[in-house]
């Protein structure tokens, strides 16, 4: 009898998990279905772009259905519970069915939540002056609400970590000073960025190389900062420790939570993350069950790259699981992230579990060298190029010449 | 690293005074960071340090306010009261766990 792989989630790490094991296993004896609530393929890591009006809505999005192999079956419903102990997921289309599986991939990925925050989306400011760019309803009415922009404060607030994307608010207030500047409104509006967490910069080889970066661009930066809620009359955003940012423009990164069903189904953190194996991406706590992407607990940053390294990191190791053999602990934790910085410029940095983003030299057959932890002309086109790659090679279960783990070559240490 | 004694202790220490080692830390320690901080320890600050030490010893990270707050059952309000300024980096300097980081 044929051997069920379910993937939860069709987004960046569950179709290349798809897709490679596709390629891998063995489709008389297998069947791979894929399960996820949309339609649309959201190239997220170009959200950032559209508030500038860089990239437009059709620049990311393509039909999901379209970038399975043959052979992967594609399942179209919410997921609404995942029962380990009889090794099936009820999942909300066509009245409420089981589907049961051999082997289960959970990659149902996080979101924003800015219900989490009173006074965020109901006090009636949502989508007016308060915006979200992590989605892509958020970062198309922020690219209208620019466009009629003259100026003001301007702020940036985190609500809480961990965020998916970490570098992402960095990037959109550089490329908002960039964007500001070339439209002569610089000098009338006042950019604030607003944390949780200690400094913008918070390792120390990066806060050595970039820590000025804020300074320069005439950045306001609010460290230490926990927001309890929005008081939407007098457009300030308020802290546990009672202070206060006004704002005429607040762009929230709100806190984020794995998926609903990770919760209805017991088996995830407070944050809705399931615990995971650091090193091998099986839950800790769930037979035949493996997790990839955005979905972890691991101590890594919830990012496009990351979910690249795990997949590249997980597929053999898949295949020596399901022959008996003990998996490898061969995922490293390893990131890879372009950070634009504007002006036409961009920052790479390259770290893992152990490392930080130290500076050197990123090598990249036919592409690089790309700077590390240094600003340049050739990093920024890198990123742009990277869109292509991400939807013709990557989400094709096309593999890019870069090893899965983290390499010291180049780097200075 | 900086090596700074404790007591009869020797402790290796980063820029910032937090420990090197999280498995260098004594009671004794806390005291000492806590003094510091200027922050006189409860029995109210020891059930978040406590957690704390917990959390980082099952998950391998140092917890947010928010991971704090809903582990330990303390109040973010009141959290923010035992720890001033920055809760989630102070208890964590105090615990003798490594100080809450973004990716860079």
């Amino acid at each position: 009898m044929a051997k069920t792989l379910l993937i939860l989630g069709g987004g960046t790490a569950g179709t290349m998990a798809a897709n490679r094991l596709a390629q891998e296993l063995d489709l008389n004896e297998w069947r791979i279905i894929v399960v996820d609530q949309g339609r649309v393929h959201y190239y997220q890591p170009g959200f950032l772009f559209i508030p500038f009006g860089i990239y437009k809505k059709q620049d990311v999005i393509k039909p999901r259905r379209s970038f399975f192999a043959p052979g992967v079956e594609f399942v179209l419903s919410e997921i609404d519970v995942i029962e380990p102990d009889k090794k099936r997921v009820r999942i909300k289309a066509d009245g409420g069915r089981y589907i049961s599986y051999d082997f289960l991939i959970i990659a149902t990925g996080t979101s924003p939540r800015p219900e989490e925050t009173p006074g965020m989306k109901d006090g009636g400011l949502w989508y007016k002056d308060i915006f979200d760019f992590y989605t892509l309803e958020g970062a198309v009415r922020l690219a209208r609400r620019l466009r009629t922009w003259e100026g003001g404060r301007l702020v940036l607030n985190i609500v809480d970590m961990p965020i998916k994307c970490p570098v992402a608010p960095l990037e959109f207030i550089f490329l908002a000073d960039w964007y500001l500047r070339e439209n002569g409104l610089r000098q009338k509006t006042e950019i604030v960025y607003v944390t949780p967490l200690p400094g913008a910069f918070t390792k120390p080889r990066a806060s050595q190389v970039l820590g000025h970066m804020l300074e320069d661009r005439g950045i306001h930066l609010v460290t230490d900062y926990y927001i309890e809620r929005v008081d939407p009359e007098r457009k300030v955003i308020v802290s546990y420790d009672e202070r206060e940012e006004p704002f005429d423009l607040l762009v929230t990164i709100p806190l984020n939570k794995g998926s609903d069903a990770i919760a209805r189904s017991g088996i995830g953190d407070e944050l809705n993350y399931v615990p995971t194996d650091p090193h091998t991406l099986k839950a800790k706590e769930l037979e035949d069950v493996f997790v990839l992407g955005d979905a972890t607990d691991v101590p890594t940053s919830k990012a496009g790259s990351v979910a690249h390294f795990m997949v590249d990191a997980f597929v053999p190791n898949f295949l020596r699981y399901i022959e008996g053999m003990e998996m490898l602990p061969t995922f490293d934790g390893h990131a890879n992230c372009y950070i634009e910085s504007g002006f036409g410029k961009g920052f790479l940095i390259d770290f893992n579990y152990e490392v930080e983003p130290l500076p050197g030299k990123f090598p990249l057959p036919g592409l690089g060298p790309f700077s590390l932890l240094q600003e340049s002309v050739v990093n920024h086109w890198g990123k742009m190029l990277f869109r292509t790659l991400y939807w013709h090679v990557l989400m094709k279960g096309r593999r890019l010449p870069i090893p899965a783990q983290m390499m010291m070559a180049g780097k200075w240490a | 690293m900086p090596v700074r004694a404790i007591g009869a202790l020797q402790v290796e220490v980063d820029a910032e005074g937090y420990l090197v080692n999280p498995q260098d830390w004594t009671p004794e320690i806390a005291e000492a960071f806590a003094k510091e901080e200027g922050i006189e320890l409860t029995d109210r600050h020891w059930e978040v340090i406590n957690f704390v030490r917990k959390f980082y010893e099952e998950r391998g990270q140092s917890p947010t306010i928010r991971q704090i707050t809903t582990g330990s059952g303390v109040p973010t309000k009141e959290l923010f009261k035992l720890f001033p300024g920055g809760p989630a980096k102070k208890v964590a300097r105090i615990a003798g766990v490594p100080k809450p980081a973004g990716c860079i």
